[in-house]
Parts: C-alpha cells; structure tokens; sequence
C-alpha cells in the first residue's frame, strides 16, 4: 500500500517536468522554423528575383507600373539568345577550361602539401602549417596589385593562363588546410601498418591516405571549384580581352554597353554561371560536411 | 623465423627522458616472448625499436643474427598487430591481408593461396569479401592477425592486441593466438600490460618497470621465485601481500616478528639464506592463497593466527577475505563454504614454505 500510495504522489512531479520539457521542445521547434524561413526568405528572394527577371520580355522590364515579381509574358528568348551567343559559349569555356587546371593544380599541390605537414615529421613542419593557413587570410583584393606585375611579367596578361597561375594563391592556402585536418584524423597506426607491410610514402599516400581522405579531398576539390569558377577580382584586374574572360566577368562587361543594362540577358547568364556550382553542392554536399568537420570531430 | 636479440638498447627523448634504459634481452627462435609492465615501462617503445617505428638512441637490435638498427621497417621482415587493428578502411578483408604481398610483388595465385591459408587459420573465410566496418572487434583482430600470418615473417610483434575486446572475447582471442602460435611457430614478442595474458600466452614473460627489465623467466618462475616487489607485487592476482616485519634471531633459529604481535618461525631450511637478514627490518611477502584457513594447510611449517575481516569478497569457486595489520592491506584466499563476516575474528594459517622477505631499501627478494 504504501508503495502505491509513494507512486501516485510522484506521478504529478513527474508529468509536470515531462509536460515542461514538451513545451520547451515545442518553443524550440517554432523558433527554430520562424528563424529558417526568414533565412530562406533573405537567401531565395535574390536568385527568385533573378530568375524572374530573366523570364521576363524587355518590355515587361521596362514597364514599372505593376509588381516586379509578377511575370506577364514569361519567355525563355534571353537564354537562347545567350545560348546561341559564340560569345557567351567562349566565356563559359574560359571558365571551364581555368577552373578544371585550377582544381587540379591546386589539389596537387595541396594533397602533397598536407601529406607532407600532417604526416612526415620534421623541423618547422608546424610553423609551415600555421603558415599555410595565414597566407589564407591576406585578402585577394590586396594581392591583386602585386600579382599583376608578377603576372605582367610573365607575359600572361589577359590570358586565362594568367588565372590558372594566380588562383591557386587563393585555393592552395585552404586545401591544404582541410587536408591537414583530415590526414591528422587518420589514426596513426595505419601508417605504421602501411610502412610494416612494404609501402614507401608515396604508395602510402596513394593507396591509403589519398583512398581513405576521399571525403576531405572531395571537400576540397569543392572548395577550389567555387572559388576558381566565382573569382572576379583577379580576371577584373588581368583580363580586358573579351576572348579569354571567364563568365563572371564576361557577363557583366559584355551585357552592360555604357548605361544600357540588359537586364534580361545578365540574370540569365548570371542563373547559368551560378548553375554548375549548385549542381556540384547537390550532390556532394554531405562529403563537404564530412570533409570539413574531420579535423574537428576526430581525435 | 629467427631469434631476436637486445643489445644494451637505450632511447631517450628530447629533453633527456630516457623510456627504455640499457636493455638487455635474447629470444629464440620459435619462442613466444610477452613484454609486461605498468603503462610508461618502456615495454611498447622496446616493441617498437625492434618493429623500426622508433629510432634506437644507444645499443643494437638484430633479428636473425643481422643488425636492424639502420634498416627501414618494411625490410625488416616482421608483422605487427596494433591495438586499434589498423585495418585499412577502404579495403575488404582480403585486400588487407594480400596488401603487404602486392607490395612485394608476389604473384597473385600464391597470395590467394597465403590469404586463403591465413583466413582457415583464423576461420574467417566467410569473411573475405567485407570491409572492416562490417566486423565486429573480434573479427578485425582476426584480420589483423591474417595480415600478420600472410606475411610468414621472421617475426609477429603484438602490441596489446587485446586491450579494445570485452573481457570473454579477450579470453576467446588469448586462446586462439596461442592456437596460432602453436601451428606456425613464429618467433613472437607480445606487449601487454595484462599479467593474466602475459602468465597464459608466454614461453618467457618479460616483466619492465621505469625502462629496465626486472625479471625475465618462464612465467611459473615469475610467480613462485620474483627477484624484485615490483615482479613479486605485479605477477599474480590477487597481489602478493607485503606486510614489514623484523628477522629475530632466537637460540639458532630465525624468527619474524609482524605488527599486532604475530610471531612466525622462519622454515629452518631457509635459516642460511636469511640469516644475513638477523636484526633488520624486511617485507614479508606471502601469496593470498598461501594465506588461509588452516584446514586447507597440513603439514610443517604452518603458523596459525587470527586476524579480524573488513570486507569479504566471494568469488564463487573462493572468496577473499580483507584483512588489515596496522597499516598494511592483507588479502586472504579461503574456501567459499567458510563462514566469513566482517568484524568476526578469522584464524588464518600462513604457509610458510611460500612465504617471501624482500630487502625494503633495493626491493630485492631475499
């Protein structure tokens, strides 16, 4: 009995605190919705806009009396024009053509880079890898104006060859980075195995490292995608000839004559530039995760 | 095959801390040598030298009568299973244990023969296929030990492969590396800090304290003749009981005088060995299980005395009984079927033909 009534004297206590922690969760749910949705409204609304835009005729452009974000003769002509246009398809080809050298340029260099750092034991490797990663944090807008005289000199002003050389100051840097942090999460005994069962350090890199870094190496094969395919500083500075513009700056220099913008026209092209690097992020967004957090998730 | 010897190996770190001090060890061919200590005894860094992962600081190591000092692991021709397995992630059990022969070029029929061989040893066969994530921990360390047996090295070097199991697969797995040891014979060093694992697996048991060897022996050695405390103390479970005591001389025989007023007769037998001990303060050292209750003990050199029990312990197939002389935990082995209770006077016979006197300033065994 007296068991019984010990229990039905806790029931209350106890339904009050699980009924409290029902509520908080609830608060925590909505607030966590309002606050994504407001997000999503803020990051959406500039490429829904965009997207709108480039549907739309100059006309309905032009014509200001009625809301912006309705479409009244939805058309697809800006994106064929552009698609048609020999000189869009080169801008789209330059940026093709300097991202894949950039990428794998800069995970050459920063695989081995990091490999180096992360693994083979010697003086001054940690200053070297602090090192790497402030060279980072100087802001291409800074480099821009000793890179262009280093670049004047090598002859490959307004070329996208010029690019694939100066990128990787901006690519290097934070690969390399990631990598370390990856390579570190990888238990050390597993290069002693490597080394015991025959491997030299390059097998080692590519057989084991290399293999089981695939989700770093994906992350930062990403990484140096974005950057090489949205940089705009750098082709700004180096490149005046339409003929080896990239598309970010192609765009914007060639579909905007003096004060005449077409608009239509630049939020299409700027929908397509933005297209590839969407399309990467969809499918290999969980490896960037994975990529990123390594270092900070692993012992 | 080979034999493995330990010249004189020192290695010191940056900063002058020296983990393995001046060390001195032969093994022979096909033996099975355990390498046994506290965590910091220098015994994995010892492992480690002879598997080349750490560069030797003074002295020489040479495995089958050639000098490895300067010769880079993979020429060694050794194999070693770590802790954590070290199996390679991204490939299937059969690729793990053929890995080290692809390196060495060695043509495929013959490495699916070695694998195949290696996986009815350790009966994983049906396992072949899958990745290591698919494996429980048992099932790895078999890998890692296929890895090692494809190789059919000079040398298997363990280091704690044990420890990440839970206590009955360890048990199961203790046995099956014996079993395997038992059918290649290769000559093998074992590190472990376990002293149950280094008494069951070991030809010699090497026991390291602070980088230098205590003892090395046969582990039945070990146990009923330690040279030091530290072997005395650290071999045997329950530990061996060290309780100070004073050597009497009294009209031709030896005697020991313990706190709480127990006097114990030295065996006369060994009155030449201790008397040189006449008059000084030593440890007495007596095993648990030559601590009991007299029924169990008939015959000479028993001395009974009662002592009272804090806390019991029944194991089952025994019980432990806690006891305190001023000071000093006393652990007695009694049989289960003796009414024991905490607090209640407890006559206990000390069986003195086992009974051991340790020097307390150089913690040799006298």
């Amino acid at each position: 009995m007296s068991t019984t009534a010990a229990v039905s004297r806790d029931h209350p206590a106890i339904y009050h605190k699980v009924g409290s922690l029902r509520a908080e969760r609830r608060w925590a749910l909505w607030t966590a919705y309002a606050s994504l949705i407001f997000a999503a409204i803020i990051m959406l609304a500039p490429p829904v806009y965009m997207f709108l835009t480039s549907i739309k005729t100059s006309a309905d452009i032009a014509d200001t009396s009625g809301s912006p974000w309705v479409v009244h003769h939805p058309t697809l002509e800006n994106y064929r024009e552009l698609l048609s246009s020999p000189m869009f398809l080169g801008f789209f080809w330059n940026s093709v053509k300097v991202t894949v050298c950039v990428v794998v340029v800069s995970m050459v260099i920063s695989v081995l880079a990091a490999f180096a750092l992360a693994r083979m034991r010697f003086w001054g490797s940690q200053w070297l890898a602090t090192g790497v990663f402030l060279t980072y944090l100087v802001p291409d807008t800074l480099l821009f104006i000793p890179l262009y005289q280093i670049v004047g000199s090598l002859g490959l002003l307004n070329s996208a060859w010029g690019l694939v050389l100066v990128y990787p100051t901006l690519t290097v840097p934070f690969c390399t980075w990631i990598m370390i942090g990856y390579f570190a999460s990888i238990p050390k005994e597993l290069d002693e195995a490597a080394l015991i069962d025959g491997a030299n350090w390059m097998q080692m890199l590519l057989k084991i490292f290399i293999p089981v870094a695939l989700p770093g190496i994906i992350a930062a094969t990403i990484f140096a995608f974005t950057v090489s395919w949205a940089a705009f500083v750098y082709p700004t500075a180096f490149i005046t000839t339409p003929s080896e513009m990239p598309l970010t700056i192609g765009v914007v220099s060639q579909l905007i004559r003096g004060d005449t913008f077409a608009w239509g026209q630049l939020m299409a092209g700027a929908l397509l530039a933005a297209l590839p690097p969407v399309v990467v992020y969809v499918f290999l967004m969980d490896y960037y995760i994975a990529g990123l957090t390594a270092g900070a998730t692993k012992g | 095959m080979a034999q493995v010897s330990i010249r004189k190996v020192v290695k010191a770190y940056e900063g002058g801390v020296q983990a393995v001090k001046g060390i001195d060890l032969e093994i022979a061919d096909h033996e099975f040598v355990v390498l046994v200590g506290p965590s910091g005894c220098g015994k994995s860094t010892t492992l480690r030298m002879i598997a080349g992962l750490e560069e030797i600081t003074s002295g020489e190591i040479a495995i089958g009568g050639k000098v490895v000092n300067d010769i880079p692991p993979r020429d060694r021709d050794i194999a070693m299973v770590f802790q954590n397995y070290a199996l390679y992630p991204h490939m299937t059990v059969f690729e793990n244990m053929a890995f080290g022969l692809t390196l060495r070029k060695i043509a495929k029929d013959e490495i699916r023969r070695r694998v195949e061989n290696a996986a009815r040893i350790l009966d994983i066969t049906p396992l072949l296929d899958r990745k290591p994530k698919a494996l429980s921990g048992g099932q790895r360390q078999r890998v890692a030990m296929g890895r090692a047996i494809v190789r059919d090295p000079k040398v298997f070097l363990f280091d704690e492969p044990l420890s990440n199991l839970d206590a009955k697969l360890r048990v199961q797995m203790r046995t099956e590396i014996k079993k395997v040891h038992q059918t290649v014979k290769t000559t093998t060093v074992y590190v472990t800090h376990d002293q149950v694992e280094a008494m069951t697996l070991a030809d010699r048991v090497v026991v390291m304290n602070h980088g230098v060897i205590e003892q090395v022996g046969p582990p039945q050695e070990l146990y009923h003749r330690p040279a030091t405390r530290f072997v005395a103390g650290f071999i045997g479970s329950p530990a061996m009981n060290f309780i100070p005591a004073r050597v009497e001389n009294g009209s031709g025989a030896l005697r020991l005088n313990l706190p709480n007023g127990i006097v114990l007769p030295v065996p006369p037998d060994r009155t030449s060995r201790y008397s040189a001990a006449a008059g000084k303060e030593v440890l007495f050292g007596i095993r648990p299980e030559h601590l009991t209750e007299p029924k169990n003990l008939d015959r000479p050199n028993i001395a009974t005395f009662e002592l009272t029990p804090e806390v019991i312990e029944p194991m089952g197939m025994e019980t432990l009984v806690h006891l305190w002389i001023q000071g000093a935990e006393v652990c007695s082995r009694i049989d289960p079927t003796t009414p024991a209770e905490p607090g209640r006077p407890l006559q206990v016979a000390a069986d003195l033909n086992h009974m051991h006197l340790i020097d307390p300033q150089s913690g040799r065994v006298l």
